[in-house]
């Protein structure tokens, strides 16, 4: 019976939050085409006075390009929920945010643990957080719902004692070289 | 329904802790209390005063994030220098009041709807 659960607990989970009207965010995440500028970032484990540092980096370039206010909240959300979230539950590991003149697709691979069940961590109020990050304030569960809440698509891939990869995009409102968005 | 932040400083008994000065046009129009971060970026709104006993760097960081101009530290909490010093640079407004987060909601509240 312990053999069973080990093998069930230590499969591959992942969860899709594309809707409908997103045409081609699977495609996009999956086969991401070559990105006009690339940010990159090292995220250190349990750092929480250097968290954040990256996405207040992104939403700052990301303005200077023009992205609308609005827009540009729903990014820096969803980034700092995810930064947080390397910091709080992983070893370390890196962002990415490769800029398109529609959108932004933001990659975070760490360096484990893992997430036993994705399906559960979906979930408004369920955590897993150590008393550190609570003490900061977090850990009320909120984190990966508010990602999907302020993206237009995300997809998050876990295996328990493996990394975990997180990609979501947010689009803009007009592209960033002043034509309408047709997506 | 918008009040300027240096008529709520003497409501609220309090202190200004950043760089006196550079607020005095600043304006809310509505306030939220909450001590949980993430909370915070789903359901304050720009331009409101924030009310918390969270005091550590991160509460300047999410501030900065969900376009919230103002803080207001409760019950006497005083951050360090360094979230001072960060929220100066971040063009957030930091307060520290000795009343309670409810007092202060109350006062706020009050302002805003007796206009």
């Amino acid at each position: 019976m312990k053999v069973c659960e080990a093998a069930v607990s230590n499969s591959l989970h992942e969860h899709w939050a594309v809707p409908d009207e997103v045409k081609d965010g699977r495609e996009f995440i999956l086969n991401p085409p070559e990105p006009e500028l690339v940010l990159d970032y090292e995220i250190e484990s349990r750092n929480y006075a250097k968290a954040g540092k990256a996405s207040s980096d992104i939403k700052l370039t990301l303005k200077q390009l023009g992205v609308d206010p609005s827009v540009l909240r729903k990014i820096a959300i969803a980034c700092y929920e995810a930064e947080i979230n390397v910091v709080a539950h992983s070893k370390g590991g890196k962002m990415h945010a490769n800029i398109y003149d529609d959108r932004v697709l933001v990659i975070l691979e760490d360096e484990g643990p893992g997430i036993e069940d994705v399906e559960k961590a979906m979930l408004p109020g369920f955590s897993t957080a150590d008393e550190l990050a609570r003490e900061m304030g977090f850990g009320a569960g909120l984190g990966l719902p508010n990602i999907k809440k302020n993206c237009d698509a995300m997809h998050i891939s876990s295996r328990l004692g493996y990394k975990t990869r997180l990609n979501f995009f947010v689009l803009f409102d007009k592209l960033i070289n002043g034509n309408t968005n047709e997506q | 329904m918008t009040i300027k932040l240096i008529d709520l400083i003497p409501k609220i008994e309090g202190d200004i802790l950043t760089v006196k000065g550079n607020f005095n046009n600043l304006t809310i129009n509505d306030g939220y209390v909450s001590d949980l971060l993430s909370d915070v970026m789903a359901n304050a709104k720009d331009n409101q005063a924030w009310i918390t006993i969270m005091k550590h760097l991160n509460s300047v960081a999410v501030a900065s994030i969900a376009n919230i101009p103002c803080i207001i530290f409760a019950n006497g909490v005083i951050p360090n220098s360094d979230v001072i010093d960060k929220a100066n640079e971040e063009n957030i407004c930091l307060l520290a009041s000795k009343l309670s987060s409810f007092e202060i909601a109350g006062r706020l509240y009050t302002m805003l709807h007796s206009k």
